[in-house]
Order: C-alpha cells, then sequence, then structure tokens
C-alpha cells in the first residue's frame, strides 16, 4: 500500500506570514532599500553578549530549570515591580521562554479548549489567529481603527464578548499600528472584563518602546486583572536581543502551573546562554534601553513629519518601532501599493493586510534603520506617492 | 548630553526644521539655542569628515609625541600654543604618560612631515624630544567609520 502524507488539516489551511511575501521578492532584487523589518539595527549592547561569552568559556552549557534560571527569574521579577509595579514569586508565577512567541503560543493553548472564543484586536502581529485556530479556538477580530488611535475600546470589547469567550489578547503597544493603551483606556477595558470571566493575555513585548511624558502601564495593573492576566514580554526589543530567542511570562499561580507544565514538555527550557546575558540586560540593562528608546523617537517624528507632508495620512503611533500610515490618497490597495513601491522605487514595506482585513489601505513602515537609510527611503516613497496621487479633478 | 547638541554632534548638516522636528521643539527655540552655543563657544565650528584615501589628494598625517620642558607660570600653555598656530598642525593635546603633548600634523607627503617635525618642532626652545608615528590606515575618524557599510544581515518577521 502506497503511503500517503496525511498532514494536519487545520495547518494546511492557515496562510503563512504576509509579511514574508514581499521579503523573497525583495531579497532577488539589487538595490532594495527596506523598511520591512521588526527587528532592531542595534546590536545587543556589549555589557549583556559579554554575559552570554562569560557563560560559555565556564562551559555553562547545559540545561536550566525548566521554568529558567532562578537568579533571572529573581531579576526579572525585579525588573517588573521596578517598571510596572507589579509583583510575581520568581519560584511559581514566572517562566522564562523561548522568545516572546513561545509564551504567546503556550498562552493560548493553555487557555483555549475546541469552541472557545479568543478576541483579537486587529490589525495585530501575525501569530494570534494561527495559534488559536491550532487550539481549536475561535479567533474573534475586534477592529481598532485610526480616528481612535488604534485603541481598543470598551464598546468595540462589548460587542464582541459572547457566552464562548475565552480570551481577550491585548496586543498593545500594538505592532503594526505603534497604538498604546494608556491607563484611562485600561480602566475602561478592565471594567468591562470584571464582570466576565475572561482571561487576558497581554503581550507588551514592545512595552519598554513608549513614547512621550507617559510610561507604559501593564493591564495587569488594573484592579482585578492580574489575577485573570498572562502578562509577556522579553528581551528582543527593547534590548536588542531578537537573536538570543528569549522571553517571560509571568501570572497567576494557578495559571503558570499549567503554562510551565507545557513549556516542560515542549522546549524542557530556554537557550542557557541566552538566560546568563539575560541576567545582565535585567540588571544593568536600562540606560541602553533609554538610549534606544531615545533613538527612536527621534526617526519617529522624523518619519511621521516627512509621510505627513508627502500626503500619506499617518497616525503619529506612541509605542514600538512602525509606523502606519493611511494610502488612501494614492487608491491603491495595500498589496499594489506594496508591489508597485518595491517594482518601481526598490522600497519595501508590509502591507497592513499581513496584520488582519482591516489593515487594508494600510502599509507598516519600521524604523529599525539608520536616519540615512530612512531619508533615502522616504525620498523614494515621496517620488512614488507624488506620481500616483489621486487629484481632486480625476475620476 | 543635551540631545541637541549630540545630533549635531553626529551631523552637523540636519536643518534646524529637522532638528526641530527629530527633537519636538520649535524651530525658532533650536536656532536659538545653536546660536547661543555658538556665542558661548560651546560650538567650536561645522566640518565634514573625508576619506582623503578617496580623493586624489596626497594627504599623509602622523601622531607626535612630545615630551617638552614646562615654562615656569605658564605650565604647558605657552609651548602648546605656540605649536598649534603651525598650518601643518591639526590637533594639539597635552597627555597624562610617557610623554606631554600629542600633536597630530599633516602633509602630502611623508617628506614633508617629517622635515616639519625637524625643522619646526624639534627646534623650539621647550621640546626635549619627538617621536613621529605615521598613520598607515583610517579605520574610523571622528565617530564615523571610514569603511565600506556592512550589508544589513538581518532577516524578516
Amino acid at each position: 500500500m502506497s503511503y500517503q502524507i496525511r498532514i494536519n488539516k487545520a495547518l494546511e489551511s492557515l496562510k503563512p506570514s504576509g509579511i514574508r511575501r514581499f521579503f523573497d521578492i525583495a531579497a532577488e532584487m539589487d538595490d532594495v532599500i527596506s523598511l520591512s523589518i521588526g527587528e532592531p539595527d542595534f546590536s545587543t549592547p556589549w555589557h549583556i553578549r559579554e554575559e552570554g561569552i562569560r557563560s560559555l568559556q565556564k562551559g555553562r552549557t547545559w540545561y536550566t530549570p525548566n521554568s529558567g534560571l532562578l537568579k533571572l527569574r529573581q531579576s526579572i521579577a525585579a525588573y517588573t515591580k521596578r517598571h510596572k509595579g507589579l509583583c510575581y514569586d520568581p519560584q511559581s508565577e514566572i517562566l522564562v521562554t523561548v522568545g516572546g512567541s513561545e509564551a504567546i503560543d503556550l498562552g493560548i493553548r493553555t487557555l483555549v479548549e475546541p469552541g472557545d472564543e479568543v478576541l483579537i484586536p486587529e490589525p495585530s502581529f501575525v501569530c494570534y489567529k494561527p495559534l488559536t485556530v491550532m487550539a481549536g479556538g475561535v479567533p474573534v477580530p475586534i477592529v481598532t481603527r485610526a480616528e481612535d488611535s488604534f485603541r481598543l475600546t470598551p464598546q468595540a470589547l462589548k460587542n464582541a464578548i459572547t457566552p464562548r469567550t475565552k480570551v481577550l489578547i491585548m496586543p498593545f503597544p500594538n505592532n503594526p499600528t505603534g497604538g498604546v493603551m494608556r491607563r484611562e483606556h485600561l480602566e475602561e477595558i478592565a471594567k468591562v472584563v470584571k464582570e466576565t470571566d475572561i482571561a487576558i493575555i497581554s503581550d507588551e513585548i514592545y512595552g519598554e518602546l513608549t513614547y512621550g511624558e507617559q510610561p507604559h502601564v501593564s493591564i495587569a495593573t488594573m484592579n482585578g486583572m492580574q489575577e485573570r492576566t498572562l502578562l509577556i514580554s522579553g528581551f528582543s526589543k527593547a534590548f536588542a536581543m531578537t537573536g538570543w530567542r528569549l522571553g517571560y511570562a509571568c501570572g497567576p499561580k494557578k495559571m503558570m502551573k499549567q503554562v510551565i507544565k507545557l513549556h516542560q514538555y515542549a522546549l524542557m527550557c530556554a537557550p542557557t546562554t541566552a538566560q546568563y546575558a539575560a541576567i545582565e540586560a535585567m540588571e544593568n540593562g536600562d540606560g541602553d534601553v533609554e538610549a534606544m528608546r531615545a533613538e527612536y523617537d527621534i526617526r519617529r517624528r522624523y518619519i511621521v513629519d516627512r509621510l505627513c507632508r508627502m500626503g500619506l495620512k499617518c497616525f503619529e503611533p506612541e509605542g514600538a518601532f512602525y509606523v502606519f500610515p493611511s494610502i488612501a490618497v494614492t487608491g491603491m490597495s495595500s498589496e499594489e501599493f506594496c508591489r508597485k513601491l518595491l517594482e518601481e522605487e526598490s522600497v519595501a514595506v508590509v502591507p497592513g493586510t499581513a496584520f488582519g482585513d482591516s489593515g487594508e489601505g494600510y502599509v507598516r513602515i519600521s524604523y529599525c534603520y539608520s536616519l540615512k537609510h530612512i531619508t533615502e527611503a522616504m525620498d523614494r516613497i515621496e517620488n512614488f506617492v507624488n506620481k500616483y496621487r489621486l487629484t481632486g479633478g480625476v475620476g | 548630553m543635551d540631545k541637541l547638541l549630540e545630533l549635531l554632534d553626529r551631523n552637523a548638516r540636519l536643518t534646524d526644521e529637522q532638528l526641530a522636528i527629530m527633537l519636538g521643539r520649535s524651530e525658532q527655540e533650536v536656532s536659538e539655542r545653536i546660536a547661543g552655543w555658538e556665542r558661548d563657544g560651546i560650538i567650536r565650528g561645522y566640518k565634514a569628515v573625508i576619506d582623503w584615501e578617496r580623493t586624489d589628494r596626497a594627504y599623509v598625517t602622523a601622531l607626535i609625541e612630545l615630551r617638552v620642558t614646562p615654562k615656569r607660570n605658564l605650565g604647558f600653555d605657552a609651548i602648546a600654543e605656540t605649536i598649534m598656530r603651525f598650518d601643518e598642525v591639526e590637533s594639539v593635546y597635552l597627555m597624562s604618560g610617557g610623554y606631554d603633548l600629542a600633536v597630530i600634523v599633516s602633509g602630502r607627503t611623508f617628506k614633508d612631515i617629517a622635515m616639519f617635525v625637524a625643522k619646526r618642532l624639534s627646534t623650539l626652545d621647550s621640546v626635549i624630544s619627538t617621536s613621529t608615528h605615521f598613520v598607515l590606515q583610517r579605520y574610523k575618524d571622528s565617530g564615523i567609520i571610514l569603511r565600506d557599510e556592512e550589508k544589513d544581515e538581518r532577516g524578516v518577521l
């Protein structure tokens, strides 16, 4: 009998990430200027790298405890207390994961049972929906809008809740929109959630990269929220440590017990070298984060100004390192805009539709690039927009 | 450090308008602060960082270590001020350690510099000894790397 490979149909039906599509085309072209990458252009600060090197020199090449090195969990607890004002027990409420991504996967699989609905504000990062589907859950997008500063509004949340709602994803600061939830907005969301038994997965991987006077606020600090929130963060974005693959999850003991169990079977433990480096990041990295944030802020202001001048309406992002301008002025779809921009001006950006259907009419531009690089790319985009701008008289 | 000074230190060609946008200040405030720094001698000048290697200009630089006898009451200032007035001299620093003054000298040829040291520097009254080190390759200057940009090796996510 001939063997037929039978793949999981749910998996087969998932689309590959829309971020990659144009990148593969761009990779084959010369002279492409990319503004598509979602990771810092900075290298990991040297003193952090050095701790990784030191751990290798000392031969620390074994597994760590499933939850991660206790010393790292303790330093994460201290960091989370210092920056978010939240207390977690390093022994039972903190798990070190393989990037924030693993923590999201674990959180969804820990909470979601077949048929459960998961509320996902969109546009947002590409993974929540497919992971929900793979857990047998039903993703329910909640559209956030530029006129609401891409925040989740209490009304939109209320409208989406049903008796089957199990989890609310809180992807703020948001990739791709740069939207953030300030204290007053979180209070309103907490009020709605409090009346339900919905759990929250709060993906705060960009928490440190919040601009303006007010620092990032976690929904877990709202009254009654910590006991139902899985708080996810990591080292990739704030400490420029993407390649180390290290993140963490904090939550109530009862939830974490199951999250840790799943991690134990799936991954055993996060990379050991990265964990030693991460202790240094947690303990002595605040200055580096601030310096990088200040640099992103300069680029953010510059890029928003340039886009506005060329007539691309642009919400001023308050977090992360992306801008998400509307391309309505060209009358093109996101896909068409990105394809033509790549073909004609050799600039790569990501179509908004990669982050949900509600991203139609937008593109994501990353500012993880030098000012020189950004300036050149903006000049080319300006050329392009001038060429295709719809004029009032036509049509 | 002041953010505005830091930006100028990296790229003095940014316009007041661009600086104002990047820092979220008004253009007027930016231009007033810069004018103030120029007046107070905090900003001493603006110049390009040029990789002369890539041009047809014959250009050689050397670091010269000088040991000198300090003048009574004037210390090293008098001799440093004499040396800094030569056009060939790009920089003069008073140093701690094994010698007193570090002098960066430029010229068209190795011989130009050797002659300058022999005829101008060594002959000065307070100079006890000189030691000339020619620059063979400039990798980085004034914070700017003088090599071709490295390829962006980041993937995409």
